[in-house]
């Protein structure tokens, strides 16, 4: 089966499109999804409908199309070749292994290089993070006027949702799945991760789950925003469904993704890399992906609950029928909230990383540093609900989650102190990577601090579910992950393609997203004090100016964002100027192997310098690595 | 370089930048945020948002006036050569001072949040059973948040049970809200009185607030609840008493028949489900 695609580099041009790849997995897709409408069709009995909304949807149908269009996807892949051949007898490989070779053709088909796997993730994530930018574009442009004029009020809410789905859910692995991939083993010094197809595994997975989630426009579209309530969410028309099966595969996706990791960083780095000698890098992956393997399964099982709800007929949500909607939020935000420190982890990690670098000294308190990540992802799992200060489910419990939520200002505060102390007395070189992780500073400082007002009840009370903790939010997630992806993309985005960006672009990239950024978002916290809550449609018409100050300020971040894709498409595609080896002159380990980084990255067991950065110092050993083909 | 004391430096940048900012944000900016003095729950905010701004503004100084000064003063001043800095790898007491100042503010804000908010509740929604009553609990006027897509109604339990479609409170009385909904999760917010309460169905979400003087405050719902979440808006008002006992006298009579129809006055309700036919 796989000999296909070994030797699909000889075949003519026809033949390629046979085997198992990216087309056979779309048409198996189709399939899977016809097959599964047409059992569903058979199996259909009446829906409960609790609000009389007597839509007639086959809910089954289109859940069990969902379920075997994703399957056949996969099977298409090839991700089905492996464990069948096994259960036949035939011997281990790693055949999708010997794919690599083969140019661009190995990006569109399962892939088990860490590399690769890698570059995917970028560039899928990315189209679908314009895909979620498009529809913050398409909110903002319905908020220019007080009354409904560019969207019917359930356009908007399904443009709401979708911008807050594609973002929370794609983008939670915005680190984890490119960076994270394609670092770790280099920086533990293997030459792939514990599991390879589980890794292009979660890859596909989340592609598929991003698709699922754009059906959701033929269907009607979902009313609940991101967090998909219930029982609002039962009520729900079939675009709901899509919500369901969205977020259950990206939730699969993550359990995996974090699985994979913690797997790989505990068993295979190479001798010598002992916990203390890690990058600071990998331990906020290592952070993460605790938080993604506990939390994830939560999400799964809250929406396997709303999935049975609306398709044979239990009640878990249904207050008359012995269900409750607090078990629905309890369990969201058990998830939810361990998910906002998984985005934000891997952006503490990234500054902490790249400021040595650019100040050309240590880390300064690498164990604080340490202990401030797995501070957090411990203590993350112990606030969740103060998302429901004023929901009326255990007021007597405020108390407590309101210094829980506090007492994270600590652990976080750490990586603040540990920024800053590397700065110290540093030779600071203000690079495009440096310049986003300072702003990062910047804007989680805001987010931070705006978060105060949030976890304290007596002022949670006004701002809860107003545009300030929408502003709140932006800040911590846009300003603390999306700013630290830009860093990571610019500092390692050379190494991983070979290619140079254009650095004036990435300049002026840089300025504008900044400026817009906090002139889209600043204004929201006044919005919020002003009385507008999240959501809605329509505001009263004093808050226009406003309104219209924030909507032409996220037009100009939307416009900075096509100067980054302008950039990234003139030099990696056109210009094509090589990159040298260390351009930041970086003591890390990955930037001591050559661009673009061999296939099989080592030749031999790497051997690190015991300090993870020898900044200020000789180093102890001599050439810290052997990359593949630098002979032995 | 090194005889420069940059420590000293620093600190007395942050002590100017405190000294200036912290009584700008405690005396200027803060009293005049939202949700206003229209009721002690909402002055109470107030005091409490001003308290929360006012220690996290030096925090703020502390850390911006510090990332300014060390990009201007730590700069690098020879690109061209690759020099690095000092390998200072930690400072034992700079940390173990960072974790008590910031472990002092944190259990401060705790403290401090909690104690306000078991004073009265803050106006917030705090469940069947509240652990923070305002004194003279016993003789609040009740009021039941009845929230459905995609409008609130409002029972009085001491007026007979009537229904009534708009809100009218008397001023200088002791209110005491009953939030319950009969399908989706709405949030019952009312700004100017600093009222915040999810609206579950199946529950009965008990929140306080003490009125003053007359005022029309805004309703909005703040949790969404589907396609017209963004019109579930109106206006409530603060009368004196005396408009208030005709208004709901009026009231009454209006909805008289409609009264006699409705269902004894509970504190939860539980519309059947459909089956679809």
């Amino acid at each position: 089966m796989t000999s296909i695609a070994i030797s699909a580099g000889r075949q003519p041009a026809w033949r390629r499109f046979l085997g198992f790849n990216l087309l056979t997995g779309i048409v198996l897709a189709v399939v899977g999804w016809l097959i599964g409408d047409w059992i569903g069709g058979l199996i259909h009995a009446p829906s409960l409908d609790y609000f009389k909304v007597g839509t007639g949807e086959n809910d089954i149908g289109i859940m069990l199309g969902y379920l075997f269009g994703v399957i056949g996807f996969l099977v298409g892949l090839g991700f089905a070749n492996y464990p069948v051949r096994r259960l036949l007898g035939h011997p281990p490989t790693l055949a999708e292994h010997e794919s690599e070779g083969e140019g661009v053709g190995r990006y569109f088909r399962l892939c088990t290089d860490h590399k690769v796997v890698a570059i995917q993730y970028i560039i899928g994530i990315g189209v679908f993070f314009l895909v979620g930018g498009i529809n913050a574009m398409l909110i903002r442009t319905e908020l220019l006027q007080p009354n409904v004029h560019a969207f019917g009020a359930n356009q908007y809410l399904t443009l709401v949702g979708m911008h807050g789905a594609m973002m929370m859910g794609i983008m939670t692995s915005g680190v984890l799945g490119p960076f994270a991939n394609w670092l770790v083993p280099l920086m533990i010094g293997t030459r792939r991760m514990a599991f390879p197809r589980v890794e292009s595994f979660t890859f596909w997975l989340l592609m598929a789950a991003g698709v699922v989630l754009i059906t959701t426009i033929f269907m009607g579209g979902f009313q609940t925003g991101w967090t998909g309530y219930q029982p609002l969410g039962d009520q729900g028309t079939a675009g709901y469904d899509a919500y369901i099966g969205f977020f259950a595969l990206v939730g699969l996706s993550m359990c995996l993704l974090g699985f994979n990791l913690l797997a790989t960083i505990i068993t295979m780095r190479a001798p010598g890399m002992t916990w203390t000698r890690l990058p600071i890098f990998v331990w906020s992956v290592f952070a993460t992906a605790i938080l993604m393997l506990l939390a994830a399964p939560m999400l799964i099982a809250a929406l396997l609950m709303g999935g049975l709800d609306r398709t044979i007929q239990t009640a878990f949500y249904v207050a008359g029928n012995g269900g409750s909607a607090y078990l629905y939020q309890n369990l969201f935000w058990v998830f939810g909230h361990p998910e906002v420190y998984i985005v934000a982890i891997p952006g503490f990690g990234i500054v902490l990383e790249l400021l040595p670098v650019f100040a050309r000294k240590p880390l300064w308190g690498y164990r604080l540093a340490v202990a401030g990540m797995l501070g957090v992802a411990l203590l993350s799992f112990f606030v969740w609900q103060h998302h429901l200060f004023v929901s009326g489910i255990n007021a007597d419990l405020r108390p407590f989650y309101m210094l829980s939520t506090e007492l994270i200002s600590l652990p976080t505060g750490f990586t603040f102190l540990c920024a800053m102390g590397t700065l110290w007395r540093g030779r600071i070189r203000f690079t495009v990577p440096m310049l986003f992780c300072l702003a990062w500073a910047f804007n989680f400082l805001i987010g931070g601090l705006s978060g105060v007002l949030l976890s304290d009840v007596p002022s949670d009370v006004t701002t809860h579910g107003s545009f300030f903790s929408m502003a709140h939010f932006h800040y911590t997630i846009m300003g603390g992950l999306v700013f630290t992806v830009f860093a990571a993309i610019y500092y390692w985005g050379p190494k991983m393609t070979g290619f140079n960006f254009n650095e004036r672009l990435a300049k002026i990239h840089f300025w504008t997203m900044f400026i817009a950024f906090n002139s889209t978002f600043a204004p929201l916290f006044a919005l919020g004090f002003l009385g507008m809550p999240r959501r809605v449609v329509t505001y009263p018409a004093n808050l226009q100016p406003l309104n219209d100050w924030v909507s032409v300020s996220a037009f100009c971040l939307g416009l900075s964002m096509l100067v980054f894709l302008v950039n990234l498409i003139w030099s990696m595609l056109f210009k094509r100027e090589p990159a040298a080896a260390n351009p930041w002159n970086s003591k890390s380990a990955e930037w001591q192997l050559p661009t673009p980084v061999p296939v099989h990255d080592f030749d031999r067991f790497p051997v690190f310098d015991p300090d993870p950065y020898p900044y200020g110092v000789e180093p102890a050993t001599g050439p810290a690595l052997s990359p593949a083909g630098a002979g032995s | 370089m090194s005889e420069v004391n940059h420590f000293r430096r620093v600190v007395l940048w942050w002590l100017l930048a405190t000294v200036i900012a912290t009584p700008l944000v405690v005396f200027v900016a803060a009293p005049g945020l939202p949700p206003g003095n229209g009721t002690v729950e909402s002055s109470g905010q107030v005091v409490d948002n001003t308290v929360l701004l006012g220690l996290s503004t030096p925090v703020a100084t502390a850390v911006l006036v510090y990332f300014i000064y060390a990009l201007v003063a730590f700069r690098e001043r020879e690109p061209a050569a690759v020099l690095d800095g000092p390998p200072i790898r930690g400072h034992s007491t700079i940390q173990i001072w960072w974790l008590i100042v910031t472990s002092a503010i944190v259990l401060f804000l705790a403290g401090y949040g909690s104690i306000r908010m078991l004073d009265d509740g803050s106006g917030g929604g705090q469940g069947p059973n509240p652990i923070a009553s305002p004194e003279g609990a016993n003789h609040a006027l009740q009021v039941q948040v009845i929230a459905q897509q995609w409008k609130f109604d409002y029972r009085w339990p001491a007026y007979g049970g009537v229904e009534t479609p708009t809100l009218e409170l008397p001023a200088n009385r002791l209110i005491e809200f009953h939030v319950t909904s009969l399908d989706v999760i709405h949030s019952f917010w009312a700004y100017q009185l600093a009222v915040k309460a999810d609206a579950n169905p199946g529950v009965d979400n008990i929140a306080f607030v003490t009125t003053k003087g007359p005022m029309v405050f805004n309703i909005h719902c703040a949790e969404l609840c589907g396609v017209w979440h963004g019109y579930m808006f109106e206006k409530g008002r603060v009368v004196p008493p005396a408009q208030f006992s005709s208004w709901i006298a009026a009231q009454q009579k209006q909805f008289a028949p409609a009264t006699k129809n409705l269902g004894p006055y509970e504190k939860r309700y539980f519309p059947a489900p459909q089956r679809r036919a």
